[in-house]
């Protein structure tokens, strides 16, 4: 079996090397059935990966503990789900599931696109190729998923295999890696398209076009993918934290921060035809990020606390995307007279510009967090003293950068292109300006002391109070001209313009992550050893602890505190705080006890036990909950995005949304 | 130009601004990374800097009492003992055995008060001595 996998993988990376020639050569020469056979070939690798993939999955379904792969990652009591997982747990599994979502990717793009685009697809296949063989070339030559365990050359089982992490145990961090991966993969297409077109110099934007859907979707996984980490890191590892700035944290949140970017800044080059060079740096930057945070999580240059397994294939990384990365900035340098803008700036108020600073800010925060993750490896270099910076650092400029950011998403949407007049700034922003003047005053005098609080809950107010405000006169347009009711009227507005109605609700998501985030400095904490009858206070709670008692089962022993929670004197029920320490794999993993409301969690981690003590970490944390209603909301604000708008919008380069006009509904 | 020069600006406010916080900031929040043996060396510059230092933590070492943590970091046969009194729980990979990061202070009789503590277990889950399926340990990869 096996052998039927890794063979299908070196018949994966011929077919893939074949792929990139047919598909240059056909195009070059003008050969279609080259190119043909180039599309097929795309096909032909995807049926390939699949099939190891099917083969290295069906080992870890049935515990063949020949194989070291699944011998390390799964053992015999573990649920199927798990050992499904197992297939992205490990490093081989992981890069195995990566060049297998390429694939995939890469025949939808061919299926999907065969018809409308037959000079960019040879490009497209050849440069999808040439990524599948650099993840090929890992999984067949360096970091086989297929080698089986021997003892003096002869091949032996085990008689069961050493798990997984209990802490990753967890259906959060089961689903997590692969969105991430989504996410990551997903990228390569719209690269791919972006490179295509500038190769054969296109006409037109009929990249951004094919592949603006597939950039939301990649997106929209990528960011599901750093808000399920997350979630799993609070509500997991007893801590109560959910960022913490680790290098792999950060690794993710690259391409996430580049893609936004890009998903506002196509924006500008579909309506005006500018900044077309910046929209291809962007695409390729973000690319690189995602390989590079592969590269990253996978190569151990930067400590962190995530584990995995060091080996060898960083170098790898680092010649892909030194190669890769040069080949793109010779493209775009040589073709830069290509994609000269179509339309100038012409004000500092108005659309292009608010675009122009989200990028700058968007691309900034994306620097500085680049620069924060590799400061150790940079000063390493430069004066041979490993420096690295905390979280502090990260939170003194990520906080106001958000900041700016959040006010952008105020203003933005409702200036007008080309340039704002007094008139409609003032009619557009003249309630919501006084209403968050009020809320920060009512704030302040409510006794709230923290200035980024004030700013960031009074700067919610007021791009609620934009987007609320658009609905509403949108709607208002569509009730007097259909008839209907309000609420139909403003679905029926959404509906006609998804992507401008979808888009204020991920805004909308993000205004609630924020309420979220401003709770923070309201934390309490408390941490105390308590025996049976004591009792512990946090925040306005009172904790008695009714019994402390352990238990064990064949897979791991417990502890449990039983206690009596009353907030204010008024009793609200009993809380369990759990420890498990599981047998096999050594390791030990708290059952956070929480109770969840929207305006604060009562957080409770039984930390340890000693004699008849235990100790409690207890935390209130005011609005957390906002932050994970915040990405439900992103989630389904992306997914209106991606419904067909009713009306089929034509993007008529000339008109002008201004003065005039200050009225009318403008186009997002 | 006066258009641009006003774009010019902003974007030199923004950047420049931006700029400014993160290199007024990383004097506060830097950490040294070190190595036992350069911290022991380091002797009295130790204390007034924030380093991390990583090991292995001793078996056995670790004993609690009420918040605070002692254990004893291990790196090239050197030992460290250290002191955790900070306020978050300590991580559930942390345990005999896993390597471990320390951030803090060296005081002066060279014992290292941490105000955080990462731990990760080193890199797989070794199975106790003598559990340890024989073909694992004595690995002798068949490359297909």
């Amino acid at each position: 079996m096996e052998n039927i996998g890794a063979l299908a993988l070196l018949l994966a990376f011929c077919i893939s090397l074949y792929a990139i020639v047919s598909s240059v050569v056909g195009r070059l020469k003008n050969k279609p059935f080259l190119t043909l056979s180039g599309e097929r070939a795309v096909l032909a690798v995807w049926a390939l990966v699949s099939t190891a993939a099917g083969i290295l999955v069906y080992g870890l379904m049935t515990g063949d503990y020949r194989m070291a792969y699944v011998a390390s990652h799964t053992n015999r009591d573990m649920p199927a789900f798990y050992k499904f997982a197992a297939w992205w747990g490990g490093q081989e599994g992981s890069l195995l599931f990566w060049s297998w979502l390429l694939s995939t990717y890469a025949a939808i793009a061919v299926l999907t696109s065969r018809r409308g685009h037959r000079n960019l697809l040879p490009w497209v296949v050849a440069i999808l190729s040439t990524i599948q063989l650099f993840f090929l070339m890992l999984v067949v030559f360096v970091v086989s998923p297929f080698q089986v365990l021997a003892v003096d050359r002869v091949v032996t089982s085990v008689a069961d295999g050493m798990g997984l992490n209990p802490l990753l145990q967890y259906w959060a961090m089961v689903i997590h890696p692969p969105f991430l991966y989504l996410g990551y993969v997903g990228f390569a297409v719209p690269f791919a398209f972006a490179m295509a077109s500038l190769i054969e110099r296109a006409p037109g934007d009929s990249w951004i076009h094919t592949t603006r859907r597939w950039t939301i979707v990649t997106w929209l996984f990528q960011g599901t993918g750093v808000s399920l980490g997350s979630a799993w890191a609070y509500h997991v590892l007893g801590w109560g934290g959910y960022w913490m700035w680790d290098p792999v944290e950060n690794a993710s949140l690259l391409p996430w921060l580049g893609g936004t970017a890009f998903l506002h800044s196509v924006m500008m080059q579909e309506k005006k035809g500018m900044m077309k060079v910046w929209n291809m740096v962007l695409i390729s930057a973000t690319f690189f990020l995602c390989i590079f945070g592969t590269f990253l999580t996978r190569s151990g240059i930067v400590s962190s606390v995530h584990a995995f397994a060091e080996s060898p294939i960083g170098a790898y990384f680092v010649s892909f995307l030194a190669v890769g990365i040069a080949a793109t900035v010779w493209l775009i340098l040589d073709r830069i007279n290509f994609l000269r803008s179509e339309s100038d700036l012409e004000s500092v108020v108005s659309r292009e510009s608010s675009f122009l600073f989200n990028n700058l800010i968007l691309l900034a925060s994306c620097f500085a967090v680049l620069w924060g993750t590799l400061f150790p490896v940079i000063t390493e270099k430069l004066s041979n003293e490993k420096v690295s910076l905390d979280a502090i650092w990260f939170n003194r400029l990520m906080v106001p950068i958000g900041l700016f950011l959040l006010f952008l998403t105020g203003v933005g949407p409702l200036f007008a292109w080309r340039r704002t007049s007094i008139d409609s700034i003032r009619k557009n922003f003249q309630w919501p300006g006084i209403g968050t003047l009020v809320v920060a005053v009512a704030l302040f005098a409510g006794g709230m002391r923290y200035p980024y609080s004030i700013i960031s809950l009074s700067l919610c107010f007021f791009v609620t109070a934009t987007i609320v405000l658009e609905f509403f006169r949108g709607g208002r347009a569509v009730a007097e001209k259909t008839g209907t009711g309000f609420l139909p009227a403003v679905i029926e507005l959404t509906h006609r313009n998804t992507r401008r109605y979808g888009g204020y609700l991920v805004h909308m998501g993000m205004v609630l992550m924020f309420i979220g985030w401003s709770g923070h400095p309201f934390n309490i904490t408390s941490v105390g050893e308590v025996a049976k009858g004591s009792t512990l206070k946090v925040g306005a709670y009172n904790l008695k602890v009714l019994d402390l008692f352990e238990g064990d089962t064949p897979n791991y022993q417990w502890e449990t505190a039983k206690l009596e929670v009353t907030k204010n004197g008024s009793y609200i029920g009993t809380m369990e705080p759990t420890r498990r320490f599981y047998k096999a794999a050594q390791q030990a993993t708290a059952i956070v006890a929480l109770r969840t409301r929207l305006n604060e969690d009562l957080y409770i981690n039984y930390a340890a036990r000693a004699g008849d003590k235990a100790t409690l970490q207890c935390y209130v944390f005011p609005l957390v909950s906002w932050i994970w209603l915040g990405m439900l909301v992103v989630i389904g604000g992306t997914l209106v995005c991606l419904i067909p708008s009713k009306v089929a919008r034509s993007y008529p380069r000339t008109e002008v949304v201004g003065v005039a006009k200050a009225n009318a509904p403008v186009e997002a | 130009m006066k258009k641009y020069a006003k774009f010019g600006i902003l974007i030199a406010i923004i950047v420049g601004s931006i700029a400014w916080v993160a290199t007024a900031s990383i004097q506060s929040s830097k950490t040294y990374y070190v190595t036992i043996a350069e911290l022991t060396k380091m002797g009295q510059q130790a204390s007034s800097k924030r380093v991390r230092v990583g090991g292995d933590i001793q078996e056995h070492s670790i004993v609690r009492t009420g918040n605070t943590v002692r254990f004893n970091l291990v790196q090239e046969s050197k030992t460290l003992p250290v002191v955790y009194e900070g306020r978050d729980p300590l991580p559930d990979t942390f345990k005999d055995g896993a390597q471990a990061l320390a951030g803090g202070r060296l005081d002066d009789s060279g014992v290292f008060h941490a105000q955080e503590v990462q731990a990760k277990c080193a890199s797989k889950y070794a199975p106790k001595p003598g559990m340890a399926p024989e073909g694992l340990q004595k690995k002798i990869v068949n490359k297909v």
